[in-house]
Formats: structure tokens, sequence, C-alpha cells
């Protein structure tokens, strides 16, 4: 009987709760005014909380969220599988925009685009091309113009004379990377010599520390990553052989405060805001690939650059910085730009 | 309380005996339980436990679409399921379906791309060829068991990790060998596929049919294929090698006690290894089911995606019977698939879902406190009667 009435009593507890939390949620949903867009996103099997592109792209869209008065959501992707029923799944829920954040996603968008031509669709690290359905916007950033920058901090900072840059996996993305720091370093002082080499990994951070280390035993005290979590094995060697490494896509300073140097950012949130401010004010145009760069804030360098880079340098690349934007700098995103790359003198 | 399957629990009461309670009381009680502290644990977090709920069941039953999704969802997580309880019955414990799953899909996937082969035989093809990789696989933790005496928690969870990275390393190859941006394998070809009707709900007389159908055609929207069936044909056949069969026989003696199986004759060592190549062959088959009918093709993985220890977790919850794997699995595709729909139409985190799972795991392992509650519950009746 005791028994009895105490798991009785257990379950009122519990429904009490229950209609507890009933109230609390009712009261903000009336109090919100009606949104008259509907924006909501697919994340990558990072998930929204990978402190890179996925949870960037989220603080971007909630921000939209509040300038716009907008209504936005999310869903996580846990498997690859899982893309193409998010996607539907918010089809479903009568959205305006759906994002999918990264480029492993491109075929899921493309297939829903062609399959529902009436949804407009966008996507973030993906350009299709002239194959870019007619309801799907391309987001891509200009990582060349600030690799450019962390290059010519580089460039100005080393005293070996030598620089390294780590890569993830061969390919088009990487190179505008590559590139783009190599010509930064060219733009500083053409004598530097620059060492780089590709871990053909993404993921795998001890190859990236043993690069690293190799690098900087044979005179390279900068080392440039653009490699992912391959990039935290160099931090980590930076760290181990106090020499300075460069993060990329967030400020990676946190990593190591004495020797992360500066980061190349990679703002997928402003991305994801200018597109949605576009759908908002009736501007944004599908079937196109749009391009953010130094101009539109879509790359930048990290804000905790000033704590150990130089501030005659810091200087310098503001002025850079300008001239990329305005045009007087174009920055080479492969080898054969670089090569014909001649370092353009910004005083005249 | 007890709306769990009163049917069941009456049954009970006739009987002379009041311990013993019937383990699809307890699953279902289970499942009960943990919606309830889902319920809690989502009403602490400042969302309305009813309407997540509802969220669920509208999103996955209230449209053809959803049904086959949840199915879609299932059906590899039955079929791992499957895998464990095999081994489960022999006393063995398989952790290594997330392993095994990645051999079969890499040999789906790596087969159904290179080979060229007419349509029912490319299936077929990779099918076998992918139950006998996994098999393998599998059957290498039976074997080091056996022989050396390594436990096959320790070898599989190994194995594990190397069949992710072998993963990783035939997709990098392959990326590189066909010139794609992107880390993983070309899609399969369509001999491969064995999603329904998949090449002709695409081409215009399967646009033309399905404008005027609107029930197939919302569920021809989904990769709905033939790997339920295959899930179901699996576990007939996992019941009947078990129950029907001398060599199932002797596996379920070994998980009985070894010891005895050993003094009334019975090889347990090559029982121990035939019943994990058994169990990996049927993983095996789950991860070439999910590449033909739904992925396609195989991608480079950061972390294992979970499809062997979310079928572990239906075997527990279908107490390692082959029917009950079904009905877990089932339970979780409506759960991972539905269940996730709470994200976008509350905000709400759709870790509270993984709570739900993890406490119906939690009360389903708990079968004794589960019949002493039943047992308590019943005697207050009584008393009140």
């Amino acid at each position: 009987m005791k028994r009895k009435s105490f798991i009785a009593i257990a379950a009122i507890l519990a429904l009490a709760l229950v209609f507890v939390g009933c109230q609390k949620k009712a009261a903000p949903a009336a109090a919100a005014a009606a949104p008259s867009l509907a924006v909501a996103m697919v994340t990558d099997v990072g998930g929204i909380n990978d402190q890179s592109f996925n949870q960037s792209a989220w603080e971007g869209l909630q921000k939209a969220g509040t300038d716009l008065t907008i209504k936005v959501s999310y869903k996580e992707s846990k498997q690859n599988a899982d893309y193409a029923p998010n996607l539907e799944t918010l089809l479903d829920a009568k959205n305006d925009l759906i994002w999918g954040i990264g480029y492993m996603m491109a075929d899921a968008i493309k297939d829903a685009a062609t399959k529902n031509p009436k949804q407009t669709y966008a996507i973030i690290d993906q350009d299709y091309g002239k194959d870019t359905p007619a309801n799907v916007v391309g987001v891509t950033f200009k990582a060349e113009q600030s690799s450019f920058l962390v290059g010519y901090i580089a460039g100005k900072t080393t005293k070996t004379g030598k620089v390294g840059f780590v890569g993830g996996m061969t390919g088009p993305l990487i190179a505008a990377f590559q590139f783009g720091y190599e010509a930064g370093v060219k733009q500083a002082n053409p004598k530097v010599k620059i060492l780089s080499q590709y871990a053909e990994s993404f993921s795998d951070a001890a190859k990236g520390k043993a690069i690293a280390t190799q690098m900087y035993q044979s005179g390279a005290d900068i080392v440039y990553h653009a490699a992912g979590a391959v990039g935290n094995g160099v931090i980590e060697a930076a760290k181990e052989k106090n020499k300075f490494a460069i993060g990329v896509d967030r400020d990676q300073n946190y990593l190591a405060p004495d020797n992360v140097l500066t980061s190349a950012m990679k703002r997928v949130d402003n991305g994801v805001y200018n597109v949605v401010k576009q759908l908002k004010d009736g501007t944004l145009k599908g079937g196109t690939t749009i391009s953010y760069g130094l101009a539109e804030g879509g790359v930048d360098i990290a804000p905790t650059s000033s704590k150990l880079v130089a501030a005659d340098v810091l200087t310098q690349v503001a002025a850079l910085k300008q001239a990329v934007i305005d045009g007087k700098i174009v920055v080479p995103s492969d080898e054969a730009g670089y090569k014909a790359y001649k370092p353009v003198d910004i005083t005249k | 309380m007890s709306n769990g399957a009163p049917a069941t629990v009456d049954l009970q009461e006739l009987g002379v005996s009041r311990k013993k309670v019937s383990p699809l009381v307890l699953t279902l009680l289970s499942v009960f339980f943990g919606l309830v502290i889902g319920g809690i644990v989502l009403a602490v977090a400042g969302y309305d436990p009813f309407k997540a709920y509802w969220v669920i069941l509208v999103g996955t039953f209230s449209r053809p679409k959803y049904i086959a999704y949840t199915v879609i969802y299932a059906t590899p997580l039955i079929i791992t399921g499957l895998s464990f309880a095999f081994a489960n019955k022999t006393g063995l414990f398989n952790i290594g379906a997330e392993g095994q799953f990645i051999i079969g899909a890499i040999a789906a996937a790596v087969l159904g791309y290179y080979l060229h082969l007419p349509p029912v035989l490319h299936v077929l093809a990779c099918l076998l060829v992918g139950m006998v990789a996994a098999a393998v696989w599998g059957g290498l933790a039976g074997y080091l068991k056996a022989r050396f005496g390594v436990h096959e928690v320790i070898s599989t969870i190994m194995l594990n990790w190397i069949a992710l990275y072998l993963n990783n390393y035939v997709v990098s190859v392959i990326k590189t060998a066909e010139h794609l941006t992107n880390p993983t394998t070309p899609m399969i070809r369509s001999s491969a596929r064995i999603e329904l009707f998949a090449v002709w709900k695409d081409s215009a007389a399967g646009q033309a049919w399905r404008g005027v159908h609107p029930f197939w055609d919302d569920i021809l929207r989904t990769p709905f294929n033939l790997g339920i069936v295959f899930a179901l044909v699996f576990a007939v056949v996992v019941w009947f090698i078990l129950n029907r069969t001398t060599l199932g026989y002797e596996l379920r003696a070994v998980g009985y006690n070894r010891f005895a199986a050993e003094y009334g004759g019975i090889n347990v060592k090559r029982s121990m290894f035939f019943s994990m190549a058994i169990g990996g062959a049927l993983a095996g088959a789950a991860g070439v089911c999910h590449v033909l009918g739904w992925t396609r093709y195989i991608a480079e993985l950061a972390a294992s995606e979970g499809y062997g220890f979310d079928g572990l977790a239906c075997a527990l919850i279908g107490s390692s019977n082959p029917f009950g794997c079904i009905l877990g699995g089932l339970l979780f595709g409506t759960l991972k698939y539905g269940g996730s729909k709470i994200q976008n139409e509350l905000g709400a985190p759709t870790e509270i879902i993984n709570i739900v799972i993890g406490m119906i795991v939690f009360f389903v392992a708990m079968p004794k406190l589960m019949s002493l509650l039943i047992n308590q519950f019943r005697r207050g009746e009584n008393h009140v009667r």
C-alpha cells in the first residue's frame, strides 16, 4: 500500500513538472511578433556545436533572426544519410530558404533543388559553376585574400627567412589558401623561402604535427595551415617547439595563446547573414554563386592578431587589405597566378 | 501505469506464478518509463513535452512519406540488431557490429561502382561479398577468442577502429583515382540499386504517373528500398538457425553454459567462431543494404556513425529475440526520424531523444527492478480489492 502511494505521488510530481513546463513555454510564443519569413539550415555531421562553420552559420542565422525578425531553425545531421531526409523535413516545414552547410551536402542540395524547383536553397562552400540550379545560391569565400594577409604577416615576422604551409587535401579549394599565402609572403619579402606540404587528410592531427615539426627543424619559424583538424597537430608542434603557427577558419589563438600568431578567418556567419538579408530585401538571385571576400567581411584576419603581431606590420596589413578591397591588388588563387604575381607597391 | 499491455498482465495474474512477468510487458513498460523521463527532461528544459511527443507522432505517421522514412531509418538497425542478438544467444557480446557494418558498406560501395553486372545479379554479388567480408571481420574476433582467449569486446572494439580507418583509406584512394573533389566514393551503378523504382520514378513516365497518384508519389519521394524485405528475411533466417537447426542448438547451448555444452560434446571453440562470423555477416548485410538502398556511396568518416551501437540497443529492447529486433528497430526508427523533428519544430535539442533511448535501454537492462515494481504494484492492487 505504502509503495503504491509512493509511486502515485511520484507520478503526480512528474505530471506537475510537465505542466509547469507547458506554462513556461506558452508565454514567449504568444509575445513574439509573427515573422514574415522562415529560414532554416541543415548542419553537416559536425553538428551545431562544432566550434567551426556549422556553429558560425547558426550564429549568423540567429543574428539574422533577431535583426530582421524572421523565423529561424536548424536541423542537425548525425550521419551522411541524414542530409536528404533533413532537407525534406525543412521543406515540409515551409521555409522560404533552406541552407545546407558545407560542401559535403552538395549532392543532397542539388538533388533536392531539382526535385523541388519552387523552393529556394543556399549552400556554403560550394560553387556548382554553370550547373547551378535556378533555385540555388552558392556561397563561397575568397580564402586567398585572408591567406594573402596572413602570408604578409608571416613574411614580415619571420626571423629565419623561412616559413611553412601545411595543406589538407590537394585540390583547388586548398590551393587558394596556399597560393594566396605564398603571394602574401612574396609581397612582404620575396627572399623568404616557403616550404609547402600536403597531409592528404583533414583529420590526421598526428600527421600535421609530424610535418610541422619537420618544417620547424629545417629552419622555418612560422607555419600556416589550411587542413581542418590536421592543423591542431600543427599548432601543437608550434607549442612544443615554441615557434609560431597561423590558424585558419576561426580565431584559433585560444588553442595556443603564445604561439598562434594570427588566423585567416572565414566569416560563415556574415555570409549566411548577408544572403538572408538579400532574401528579405528581395534582391537574392538564384542560380548564382556569391563569393565573399575582404570587401564584404566574408574573410579577415583574427582580431587577436594584435597580441603577437608587431603594430607597424598590422598597419601595413590594414593598408594592404584596403588595396585588395580597392582592386589595386588581385590575389592569385592558383599556381600560375602566383608565379605571375609581382609584389605591388601600394604606397603609390 | 499498467496501460502497457493489460491483456498480458491479466493472463499473468490468472497463472500461478506471480514473479514471472512477460518480457513484452517489461519492454513496453520500459519504453513507457523512458518516454515519461524524457518528458520530464523536456519540461525541465522548458519545452512542452506533450507538444514534443505530438510533433514526433505527427512527424512519424501523418504522411506516407514519413512512415516510409521511419522504415528506412529502422532497416539497418534491425539488421545490426539481429547481428548482436545472434551472437548474444551464444553468450558473446558482439560490440563489433559497427565495424562489420562498415566492412559491408565498403564492399557494397566498391563493387556497386566497379562491377558491371545485370541488375539482380549485381545486388546479389554485392550482398554476398559484403557478407563474406564482414563474416571474416567478425569471425576474426571469434577466432581470437577461441584460440587465444582474447575477449571479444576488446577485439571487436579495436576492429571497429580499424574498419573506420580502412573506410577512410579506401575512400581517399578511390577519390584520388576517380578525380573527385569531395571525399566520397562515386555513386553506385543503377544496376546495384535496391531502391524501389529507382530509375523509373524520376523518368518522365514515372513523374507523370506520380502526378496522378499522390499517395505513391509521397512514398516515392523517399529512398524506400528493398532493405526492409532483406531485414525481415534475415529475422526469419536467424530465428530458424537458432531454433530449428543443430548449429543453432549448439550455439544456444554454449550460450547457456559453455562448460555443460563442452561436456555434452559440443565444440565450443567452433561455435564461438561461427557465432561471430554469422553475426558479422549480418552486420555486413546491414551495411550493404544501407549503401545499395539509401546512401549509394561511402564517405570519409570522422567518427563511426553508430549503426552498430544503435542496433545493439535495438536487440536489447527486443530482448535478443529476432522478431523483437524488428520491433526495437522500428521504435528506434521512430525516435531517430520522428524524434529529430523536435529540433526544427520546437528548437529542442535532439539529445533529449538520446536520453529517452538511453532511459529505455536502462530500464530494459534492469528486468529485476521492473518485475519488482510490477509485482509490488499488483500486490497493492490486490490489497485494495
